[in-house]
């Protein structure tokens, strides 16, 4: 019996205020919007500040450093194909804690994934457009 | 006191269509059976009713998430209405009860008839149901930032935030299985509950692990089925049949980023704001409540709600339900006794009013709760959504 290929990973619909987010990557950099009035992180992607009310805002590198706000290891074979099990997850900004990204957690044991855990971001190509993805800092190379 | 809106609203009337894993009836006759039992049951007739109002309104999809909206329900039964609205966007699957009171208040209608009707069972023989993924075309929307990463299902998505709950709690999974099995106890004395067979705790421990820490008995359970009440304005609730069940109070509010990411608390989702509306609109207290039907599209919700209405404290429910004892049917404060979504189906906090409504009008049977009881809290859930109303039979 062949083994089923992995499901397509689904894609966002790319528009002017995520497209930084989502094709970035290709460069290597996580890119999350900025104010560039007061500095402050927004995200999900809108060009105006909440906290100054600034227009001024527009995409930049981040370190690409975060830590897991949570996690779950998703045990169930949702479709043909699906290597379980795996890791969903948000990843809190090193930046700003309440920039949170979703993510899998990968290059890891999913049982060894821990509350607080210090996670940094790589991407994968799917189409034209470059995903995050994040795993342990120890891990990466 | 301020005087609010809900204050001069009441339920008169209920109704639930056979509830089943695979109906014979179509999604719409399952509705206009709701919605017939509802009327009769309040004492009025088809031409008494000038309001209608659902959550979410109709989806033209293979989901059953949502079959029926008002537009086919007017026609089936040709009422002719002053107001009518079905819609998503609101404080949970209660938005369409909130809508319905302002609709009174405004004069726009006198009798609303709400319902929400459900037809997943079905759904899910022919297709892959109620998946937070579309496959095959680009993903806009909340779930938008979800898409690449595997997210198929609520119950992968929430079991997100419920690990943080577990972390931050401390709750063993022997504490959360109380939640089901109480409710499968109270399931198997309701002949319309869609699972009555009772389960142990090694039942649980034995259901299939689905995403760490929820567990198969953790999910609801998609049905077949539809509610409807009538809610009406108090003085022509006092001429109808029911004693009124009062909607003493409710929570509508959106206090936290509305956000299946960025939501503020993710262990506590939005409802601790929303309780807090609801008590600050009321005289009553936790400790008044006789019973409480509280969201269980996941136990964790559950749990939630016991704290974020403050009958423990944060983090407290692991102990409070210790045993299952206190929110037996014969405990402190019953807990979702007709089986809650989670054994009766999911349809989705409106069988939760009509089980409310069922214990405050004495028709329980054998899940009757004793001591005649008259106040009830009940709530919706999940991410950033939540609605909370208390009820009240004089
Ligand atoms: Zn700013």
């Amino acid at each position: 019996m062949k083994t089923p290929p992995a499901p397509a990973r689904t894609l966002p619909a790319i528009d002017n205020d995520n497209r930084a987010y989502w094709t970035g990557g290709e460069h290597g950099r996580l890119m999350i919007c900025r104010c560039g009035h007061c500095g402050y992180y927004v995200h999900p992607p809108v060009p105006f500040c909440p906290q100054c009310e600034s227009s001024d805002v527009a995409p930049e590198p981040v370190s690409g450093r975060g830590r897991i706000a949570s996690f779950t290891v998703n045990h169930k074979v949702w479709v043909p194909g699906l290597a379980a099990p795996y890791v969903l997850a948000l990843v809190a900004l090193d930046e700003q804690e309440d920039v949170r990204l979703v993510c899998n957690i990968t290059h890891c044991d999913p049982d060894a994934v821990r509350f607080d855990m210090p996670v940094v971001v790589w991407f994968e190509n799917h189409e034209d457009l470059w995903v995050p993805f994040f795993r342990p800092v120890e891990q990466a190379a | 006191m301020t005087t609010y809106a809900e204050k001069n609203t009441a339920i008169t009337g209920v109704g639930m269509s056979e509830v089943s894993r695979g109906a014979t009836k179509s999604a719409l006759a399952l509705t206009v059976d709701a919605a017939m039992a509802a009327i009769r049951d309040a004492g009025l007739t088809r031409a008494e009713i000038d309001g209608i109002a659902t959550w979410p309104g109709e989806q033209a999809n293979a989901s059953g998430f949502s079959a029926v909206g008002c537009a086919a329900l007017q026609d089936a039964l040709r009422l002719k209405v002053g107001w009518y609205a079905g819609g998503g966007e609101a404080p949970g699957q209660y938005g369409a009860v909130f809508n319905a009171i302002g609709a009174i208040a405004a004069g726009l209608c006198r009798n609303a008839l709400i319902f929400r009707t459900m037809y997943e069972a079905t759904a899910r023989k022919t297709a892959f149901a109620n998946s937070l993924l579309k496959t095959g075309e680009r993903q806009s929307g909340p779930f938008a930032w979800y898409a690449p990463y595997y997210t198929y299902a609520a119950s992968l998505q929430q079991a997100l935030f419920f690990n943080l709950y577990v972390h931050k709690s401390g709750i063993r999974p022997e504490q959360v299985a109380q939640v089901p099995i109480n409710q499968r106890r109270n399931a198997g004395l309701n002949p319309n509950a869609v699972y009555r067979t009772p389960i142990t705790l090694e039942d649980y421990l034995a259901s299939p692990l689905i995403a760490t820490p929820l567990r198969l008995y953790d999910c609801d359970v998609p049905c077949d089925g539809a509610v409807a009440i009538i809610v009406s304005r108090m003085d022509v609730a006092r001429t109808l049949r029911n004693p009124p069940v009062r909607i003493e109070a409710i929570g509508s509010s959106m206090q936290y980023r509305n956000s299946w990411t960025q939501l503020d608390a993710l262990d506590t989702q939005a409802q601790p704001k929303v309780a807090e509306m609801m008590w600050s609109r009321t005289d009553l207290r936790p400790a008044d409540v006789d019973i409480a039907q509280l969201y269980d599209g996941f136990t964790y919700h559950t749990l939630n709600w016991l704290e974020n209405f403050g009958f423990c404290e944060r983090y407290g429910a692991k102990d409070f339900i210790e045993g299952g004892r206190r929110i037996a049917l014969e405990g402190e404060l019953p807990v979702n006794t007709g089986g809650g979504a989670l054994s009766g189906g999911r349809l989705h906090a409106y069988g939760a009013v009509h089980e409310a409504c069922t214990q405050l009008w004495g028709r329980g049977g054998a899940r009757q709760v004793k001591g005649d009881p008259q106040v009830c809290a009940t709530s919706t859930a999940g991410g950033p959504l939540a609605g909370a109303m208390l009820l009240v039979r004089d």
